[in-house]
């Protein structure tokens, strides 16, 4: 029932874009009605060049993911294990998370031009904070028996790491991957459209200066879809890495 | 803690590290990174002058406008939705790819649109500020409390009381929640809409620093926007404090043991 009311949402969506140009009621220059952009967009796919900037988009996405993930984790557990540098960390990295990442634009574009490397220094800029904010969430929630217990029984360093600080973190580090790929996904296709880097945003802008609407809207449709993507692909990651966490066992039905 | 080690903790680094960026760049002849002393020098005259006015309060007056309109509109529809399990349901798969669509893409559509003017750049921070509020009060309308609903049947509230009350009451810690992403996700827009195709504001300006190699200017610029990013979350949390004093204090009361 939810799956079909939610397809009428879809569908009554699509038909609404496609009759208000058609009466009329806006402009078909600005807002071309649903069929032409799906006319469009199957024609999009059926060229190598789209799938190259799907290709790349996907690409550069996923290194800046991966990037500020590796870097994210890292600084958080070595921060967040100690507690006089996370007390004297903590004021910085408040200071340093609400810079609007779009700040760095023209600073990157003078540095490195219009290329990949650009787009990266914003993604993983703009991903590193959300996750090293909950990796230092995740370590300060260490259960206080469990690491006594780790404590008692002398484990080492990287042996508390390993069975104390990670499993109790994962649950952080994940929701911080999530958040942190939603942000990187949006920063890699705004560097793409604003810097120029090859990609769907740098096809965006492309259709923009040449006035290809439909393509335009096509595109967009497009970048919604990768979200949509993006989004049920780290959903189905969280739940496999999180397995074995009672949150996630509450689930199933007993 | 004392005070006194407090305050040590707080400014220790980030004083270490303005110093040494201070120190570092202090000879530097690199064209691309001026010495910070140029850099805090030129700022007063960069953006104390006629460009205050000009360029960055109508930028924050547009950001203002953008995100309260945004805020309202969202709450409004949020209550809407989030109250009736049907059009929640009819409406969810449609809200789920919209939000997906990463907002600067709509730049370009809102160009045609609406032009170049003032009306687009606040069309873009609406269109991008309002999802995560919009989806936020939906999630906290849902989960009001039964044990309250319930009550509130009981003693017949309802109309605008049940509303401001019960759902708006119940609701407004995610609601809170909403507008701090929204708030992030504002200035990120309030600066790009500036960077497509715009005569003013604070984003044309850097970018107009960066075309014109004026890279002291420019790297002030991004100065600026840091700093504006760290004040308003500053006062996006004292905002917070006061309107969700009520539920820290139960927060913190119901965790005490």
């Amino acid at each position: 029932m939810r799956l079909v009311l939610g397809l009428a949402g879809l569908l009554g969506f699509g038909v609404l874009l496609e009759l208000a140009p058609r009466i009329g009621l806006v402009s078909e220059r600005y807002a071309p009605p649903t069929s032409t952009i799906l006319t469009t967009l199957a024609e999009q796919a059926g060229e190598a060049r789209f799938w190259t900037a799907v290709l790349d988009t996907t690409r550069t996405w996923l290194l800046g993911l991966a990037i500020a993930v590796l870097l994210g984790v890292l600084a958080g557990i070595a921060l967040g294990s100690v507690p006089i540098v996370r007390a004297a960390t903590s004021s910085t990295i408040e200071f340093l998370r609400p810079i609007p990442s779009v700040a760095l634009i023209p600073l990157v574009v003078v540095l490195y031009g219009p290329t990949v490397t650009s787009t990266l220094v914003l993604v993983v800029y703009a991903a590193f904070w959300q996750v090293l904010v909950q990796v230092l969430h995740g370590v300060a929630d260490i259960d206080p028996v469990a690491h006594d217990t780790a404590r008692s029984y002398r484990l080492g360093r990287l042996a508390r790491v390993r069975y104390l600080v990670w499993p109790t973190a994962l649950p952080y580090v994940v929701t911080g991957v999530r958040l942190a790929a939603t942000v990187a996904l949006i920063l890699t296709i705004t560097g793409e459209l604003v810097i120029g880097p090859p990609g769907l945003g740098q096809e965006i802008a492309i259709a923009r200066t040449s006035g290809a609407v439909p393509a335009m809207y096509a595109l967009i449709v497009v970048t919604g879809l990768f979200g949509v993507v993006a989004n049920v692909m780290t959903r189905a990651a969280e739940r496999r890495a999180l397995h074995w966490h009672p949150s996630m066992r509450t689930e199933v039905p007993a | 803690m004392t005070v006194l080690r407090r305050v040590v903790l707080a400014l220790g680094l980030p004083v270490v590290l303005v110093a040494a960026w201070w120190f570092a760049s202090a000879g530097s002849t690199d064209f691309y990174f001026p010495p910070l002393a140029t850099i805090v020098e030129v700022f007063p005259e960069t953006w104390f002058g006629s460009r205050l006015t000009d360029d960055v309060l109508p930028s924050l007056a547009r950001l203002g406008i953008g995100y309260a309109a945004a805020l309202l509109l969202g709450v409004a529809l949020g209550i809407v939705i989030g109250s009736n399990r049907w059009v929640r349901a009819t409406t969810e798969p449609l809200l789920e790819f919209l939000r997906a669509i990463p907002p600067p893409v709509l730049v370009p559509i809102l160009i045609l649109v609406a032009g170049i003017g003032d009306t687009m750049k606040v069309l873009v921070i609406v269109s991008g500020c309002l999802w995560p509020v919009l989806l936020n009060t939906v999630e906290g309308v849902r989960s009001v409390d039964d044990v309250l609903a319930d009550t509130c049947r009981t003693y017949r509230i309802r109309g605008r009381l049940r509303w401001w009350h019960l759902v708006v009451r119940s609701a407004s810690p995610q609601i809170v929640t909403g507008a701090r992403q929204a708030l992030s996700v504002g200035i990120i827009l309030m600066v790009i809409s500036e960077m497509f195709a715009a005569n003013s504001g604070l984003g044309y300006s850097v970018i107009q620093f960066k075309d014109g190699f004026q890279i002291p200017q420019m790297w002030s610029g991004v100065i600026l926007l840091g700093l504006l990013g760290v004040l308003l979350s500053v006062l996006f949390r004292l905002v917070e404090h006061r309107v969700l004093s009520w539920y820290h204090g139960s927060r913190t009361a119901s965790e005490e043991p």
